[in-house]
């Protein structure tokens, strides 16, 4: 998993030096084609000299990368994807279809109510509405996993209503 | 009346392991218990034997409700023998029921126990046997014992003699969390840990013979199902298929393993062939299909779907078929299991927001709540039919639950650290 951060980390220090064209760190990694992210792979050895400084530039690491944002919440027993992470989950299918080693598990949650396993299915099928999404926005369908927790791994522990919201969720694990 | 009989028990795991150990409380009022009588054992030439089979045979019985057994230090004699027993005596003391018993040192090792059943008050012999023991299955004996004694004054055969299946879980909602499958004998006693993992485990299922368990692992961010060997620890992965792997539950005659899979798109129920390892997929909907349940004839799998827009069972013959709707009442109902008799279901259900056992006449629509909530799940029958263990929350914290189908006390059993989730009740042990 770590490969393709070096790999991007490569592109954003190098793409500046190789093709002299302004890309500046805080372009967001939508400023580089496919084609300039493969082409970066022989940058690989020297990004890593390139130390933690620039490993920090990773959008997955950016706090001001929508790519930050790896967690999408749902409502009381649906799968159905609220409108407001369209732009999230974009910005995700992006970095996936541009960046060749990434792949992603989506980890579908649910809250602890109703019964274990009709919620491992009700986990999967969060998980797989999140997949559609990707594909359809043009991710390679090898580079996402789905795996559902169902209730089993909660987001935050008890039986309120922020617990329970927290819970209903789907993350996206690079 | 419900009132909270902090009754029995006690126990410790063999091992000493603190999270390890199990309590049983008696809750709700015990009006009707039937009085009985178990003297303590006799003990012949020498015999020393390292647990108390009367004070065994005694908290076995008073757990059912059904039962009050009379304290030792109330007993005025203490017979061991039928020609020792004065019954005016007994009658005196109002007890319906007397048991009586010996040990003694086997000739081929180990010891050989006789004990009776009378009726006080008709003056009769109503059981005598005799069984063959061993230290490390004296409590083992007792509940054999406890079993006979039950099914003579009942006419339904024991279940004390069985074993339990749970999950624990000590550290949730933290990085240091530890799941733990374990068997326990069905009074708590005996917790023998099956596998432990720091990701999930659920959905422990027993074969029919009783000495393999499947159940779903999340190790290494995968789910698989397992079936497991107890006696050796052996195990043998079974599913492992991208997306779920769940709800393992084995065919009556154990030669098939009833599972759900996301494989082909989303949640389905399919049945495997154990022997050659082939798939039949049993359902085709775009809804999720999940919780298969077996009759006991083997021909019927009844399952969760929502296909109807909320989650209800239906049932679909196991050889595949059109599937039928069998549950109306109430907008979720789930976790189906079928009773030994074939005659009711017993089953998850949300009434205004708080999930109850409950059970279903099958055939007809009369449904009763065997449980208060609010967050009730994972019911499964003792098997005999004459109770419901269940999982429950007590302060927050997750306990099990056992219910007489006909009423009367029931049992909370709850783990001194962290959580227990998650019972399947063994089939008879032979």
């Amino acid at each position: 998993m770590k490969k393709p951060l070096f790999i991007l980390l490569a592109s954003l220090i190098l793409t500046p030096l190789l093709s002299g064209c302004p890309t500046t760190p805080t372009q967001s990694d939508t400023g580089l084609t496919g084609e300039e992210l493969d082409a970066m792979g022989g940058g690989y050895d020297s990004a890593t000299t390139a130390g933690v400084d620039a490993y920090s530039r990773s959008p997955l690491e950016d706090p001001s990368s929508p790519l930050y944002q790896r967690v999408i919440y749902f409502g009381y027993d649906t799968s159905a994807i609220d409108p407001k992470y369209a732009n999230l989950l974009r910005a995700h299918a992006d970095y996936l279809a541009r960046t060749a080693d990434a792949s992603v598990v989506l980890e579908g949650h649910t809250d602890e109510r109703g019964t274990r396993e009709y919620n491992l299915a009700l986990g999967d099928r969060r998980a797989d509405a999140v997949r559609q999404f990707l594909v359809t926005e043009g991710v390679p369908a090898q580079k996402i996993r789905t795996l559902s927790y169902g209730e089993e791994r909660p987001a935050e522990v008890g039986h309120s209503e922020r617990a329970y919201s927290l819970s209903r969720r789907v993350e996206l694990v690079y | 009346m419900m009132r909270l009989l902090s009754l029995v028990l006690l126990l410790f795991a063999t091992s000493g392991i603190a999270q390890a150990r199990l309590t049983i409380e008696i809750t709700g009022g015990v009006e009707g218990a039937q009085p009985i009588a178990v003297v303590p054992f006799g003990r012949l030439d020498g015999a020393q034997p390292g647990a108390d089979l009367a004070s065994i045979i005694a908290a076995d019985l008073a757990r059912t409700g059904r039962f009050k057994p009379m304290p030792p230090r109330d007993m005025l004699m203490t017979p061991h023998r039928a020609e020792e027993i004065d019954f005016r005596e007994w009658e005196l003391l109002a007890t319906n029921n007397l048991v009586i018993g010996e040990i003694r040192p086997a000739a081929s090792g180990g010891y050989r126990i006789d004990y009776s059943l009378f009726d006080v008050f008709g003056g009769k012999q109503l059981l005598s046997s005799s069984l063959q023991s061993n230290e490390q299955s004296l409590r083992l004996s007792a509940h054999r014992m406890a079993d006979a004694i039950y099914e003579k004054l009942t006419g339904d055969p024991g279940v004390f003699s069985t074993r339990i299946a749970y999950v624990t879980s000590v550290g949730r909602g933290t990085p240091n969390e530890r799941v733990t499958l374990r068997v326990a004998d069905a009074d708590g006693f005996n917790p023998q840990t099956i596998v432990d993992s720091p990701d999930p485990i659920m959905s422990p299922a027993w074969s029919p013979d009783g000495r393999k368990l499947a159940y779903v692992s999340f190790e290494h961010r995968q789910s698989a199902i397992y079936i497991q060997e107890l006696a050796t620890g052996r195990r043998t992965k079974i599913a492992s298929y991208p997306g779920i792997n769940g709800s393992p539950a084995f065919s009556p005659d154990g030669a098939r393993l009833a599972m759900t899979l996301s494989k082909d798109g989303n949640a389905e129920i399919y049945v495997m062939d154990l022997g050659s390892r082939q798939l039949t997929r049993l359902t085709d909907h775009y809804a999720i299909d999940t919780e298969p349940a077996w009759s006991p004839d083997g021909g019927t799998l009844y399952f969760t779907s929502d296909r109807g827009g909320h989650p209800q069972i239906y049932r679909i013959p196991a050889n595949g078929g059109a599937a039928e709707r069998v549950s109306f009442e109430g907008d979720y109902n789930a976790a189906a299991e079928v009773a030994p008799n074939s005659r009711a279901l017993v089953l998850v259900t949300r009434t205004a927001g708080r999930f109850h056992i409950a059970l279903d006449q099958l055939g007809s629509t009369t449904r009763r709540l065997l449980s208060p909530g609010p967050l009730d799940e994972s019911p499964s029958f003792a098997p005999n039919g004459s109770m419901v263990i269940y999982a429950s929350q007590n302060n927050g914290r997750g306990v099990l639950a056992v219910t007489p189908i006909a009423g009367g006390s029931g049992q909370r059993l709850t783990q001194d650290v962290g959580e227990v989730r998650e019972p399947a009740w063994s089939p008879f042990l032979r």
